[in-house]
């Protein structure tokens, strides 16, 4: 094969097999190279059909609304007369859901990571972390739905507080339910990447710490913790990314209602839900509405490219590597 | 607890009890560090057992919301707008069932191809081997309704301009988990060890005949549980089917290319939830039975596989 390291067949054993190769006039082999290739082409073609079919319809739509109008307005009222494209609303609903899906995630993600790393039994531990997994897999409609049938009635609204912000009783949406079912959906990617980052820290790390007398406390919070801190950060980060994309939760626990405020129990309207609620059904290409789609989804094309790319420098750069 | 079954449960108790005080008399551990651990470990325990009771609400409350609507007519009947009683999903499963197929036609060539080519071919040195890697790694991690809007600029209308089709939906969907197959492949083809490739090449097999008869049947245990876990999330995917054409009181069979408009099950699921009445949410908790039933099903068939195929060298 004249791969790309096709001459240099006198290398060392143990190299990789490309280079061991003879050249060879086989075109098939050529031939099939290519096609492979062709397909891991095809995946860099996505980005770039994602990255045009984002780029003409937002400009379009920078064309009609001033970007300064866009960014830093919050009114979000395409369907008035005259329209406001105040992104600031529906952004401030994406994070209300997702900052109380963080709160409710993160302790309970890091705690369960924290128990079947450190307390569990490995027998223990090899059943529940595949049963928290199973959360994972569950279509976030029927989480949605859990949401809006259970977590809102059945435990946000009776546990709520009276009045404390304006009270959650009767209401039909609010954010912090979508937030909880988020939250739930999130769970098992943080304690399950956690879990991995902590056990992976060397027994001898845990063993020194017994032995100059730390309670199991201690180990875990002094040593383990700390040591395998970049998976842990890596794995918020990618719950956050994931919470800030989730769309069927938001759209069915939370309303559809722009609303500028951080408020748990408001109604809200979050990014995903306004693209989700507006591109369905007949929206003639072309309109302002249909270009707002457009818009709104290049912004959180960018918040997650750039979170992504955050996750993936913090893994690289504090990584520790144990033996 | 050496042998918890001849132990008397009493018996137990003393001997715990003895444990304790022996344990407490004998330890120079401070009393508060003994308290605070042991309010420690409650705490974490009870994180995952509010994970795990999360988990265990939702199914309960599915069955128990849909198990009044669950009958064979949900297979049969289409959707209604006014007669939840006599309302099905029929439209939906088979467009579901027609997207997967759809999606694991262009998922498994070109997934696997991918694999092949960057654990096979690819030269990690040359920056568009890198670019082809960094880039599969974001898309993982783009929010499923991004695709929605590449389904809707890019395949729906604009460049292949295919109208709201069930192949668009398809097609939108296939590329949505892609980069999950391509990573699942990947980890399974790097598992397989460069023995048996040299081993094939020393026999004087070419390059694609030692992929071919050695490397791929090795990882197919591997890749096919990749594959499964990723139709497994685009049957449960409903954000991007919204931008591209499923609808939800479709009442005709689903054609690929031939009709305009088509179902999912997700999809209907999500308008059945979003009616009023009690009936259609009764409705909505069944056809999430039946997805969940299907999923499990799928699962449990990944981690069999897993098991049952998995090699170590």
């Amino acid at each position: 094969m004249i791969g790309t390291g096709g001459s240099g067949a006198s290398g060392p054993a143990g190299n990789l097999p490309s280079r061991l190769q003879a050249p060879s006039r086989r075109y098939g082999e050529k031939a099939i190279q290519a096609v492979l290739a062709l397909c891991g082409i095809l995946s860099v073609l996505t980005t770039t059909a994602i990255v045009i079919s984002l780029v003409g319809p937002t400009i379009g739509f920078f064309e009609v609304v001033p970007i300064g109008d866009f960014l830093f307005g919050t009114d979000w009222t395409p369907q008035f007369e005259p329209p406001s494209f105040g992104v600031l609303a529906i952004v401030a609903g994406t994070l209300n859901v997702t900052l109380w899906a963080m709160l409710f995630a993160i302790p309970i993600g890091l705690g369960s990571a924290i128990y079947l790393s450190e307390y569990a039994t490995p027998r223990v531990r090899r059943t529940l972390k595949p049963t928290l997994e199973i959360l994972a897999g569950i279509p976030t409609v029927a989480i949605g739905f859990f949401a809006v049938t259970f977590i809102l009635p059945q435990v946000i609204q009776p546990l709520w507080p009276g009045d404390l912000f304006g009270g959650a009783v009767g209401k039909p949406f609010i954010a912090l339910a979508a937030g909880l079912g988020i939250g739930l959906m999130v769970v098992p990617i943080i304690a399950s990447i956690s879990e991995d980052a902590m056990s992976a820290v060397p027994r001898g790390l845990r063993e020194g710490a017994y032995a100059m007398g730390a309670t199991r406390m201690e180990v875990s919070t002094k040593v383990v913790f700390p040591a395998a801190l970049s998976g842990i950060v890596a794995s918020i980060v990618l719950a956050i990314s994931r919470a800030l994309g989730e769309t069927m939760i938001v759209v069915l626990a939370a309303g559809s209602t722009p609303n500028f405020t951080l408020n748990p129990v408001e109604a809200i309207q979050a990014m995903t839900s306004y693209i989700a609620v507006t591109a369905t059904g007949d929206i003639p290409a072309g309109s302002i509405s249909y270009k707002s789609v457009f818009a709104v989804g290049t912004l959180l094309f960018l918040i997650t490219l750039a979170m992504n790319v955050v996750s993936i420098r913090l893994v690289r750069k504090y990584r520790e590597v144990y033996e | 607890m050496a042998e918890p079954g001849v132990a008397a449960p009493r018996s137990r108790l003393a001997v715990a009890g003895a444990r304790a005080t022996t344990r407490a008399t004998l330890s120079n551990q401070p009393r508060s560090d003994v308290i605070r651990n042991v309010i420690f470990a409650a705490l974490l325990l009870l994180a995952i057992l509010i994970a795990l009771a999360g988990l265990i609400a939702l199914l309960v409350q599915a069955f128990v919301k849909g198990a009044p609507a669950l009958s064979p007519d949900l297979f049969t009947n289409g959707p209604s707008r006014i007669r939840p009683e006599s309302a099905g999903f029929r439209p939906a499963i088979l467009g579901s069932l027609e997207l997967i197929a759809g999606v694991i036609a262009f998922v498994v060539p070109v997934g696997v191809g991918a694999a092949l080519y960057l654990e096979e071919y690819a030269d990690k040195t040359r920056w568009w081997n890198r670019l082809i890697e960094v880039n599969i790694q974001n898309l993982a991690a783009v929010p499923s309704i991004i695709y929605g809007i590449l389904g809707l600029g890019f395949i729906v209308r604009g460049p292949l301009d295919l109208g709201f089709v069930l192949a668009a939906g398809s097609l939108t969907l296939a590329l949505l988990v892609l980069p999950m197959v391509i990573i699942a492949a990947r980890e399974a083809i790097r598992a397989v060890p460069d023995s048996i490739r040299q081993g094939s090449l020393a026999l004087g097999a070419t390059k694609w005949q030692t992929i071919r008869r050695q490397v791929l049947p090795a990882s197919v245990p591997g890749i096919l549980t990749g594959i499964i876990l990723a139709v497994s999330r685009a049957l449960g995917e409903a954000a991007p089917l919204l931008l591209v054409g499923a609808a939800a009181f479709v009442t005709f069979d689903p054609q690929p290319l031939g009709s305009d408009r088509y179902s999912a099950l997700p999809v209907q699921i999500y308008n059945y939830a979003t009616q009023p009445q009690e009936e259609f949410r009764a409705l909505a908790a069944a056809g999430i039975i039946v997805m969940l039933v299907v999923l499990l099903a799928m699962n449990s068939v990944a981690i069999w596989l897993r098991n049952r195929y998995e090699q170590r060298w």
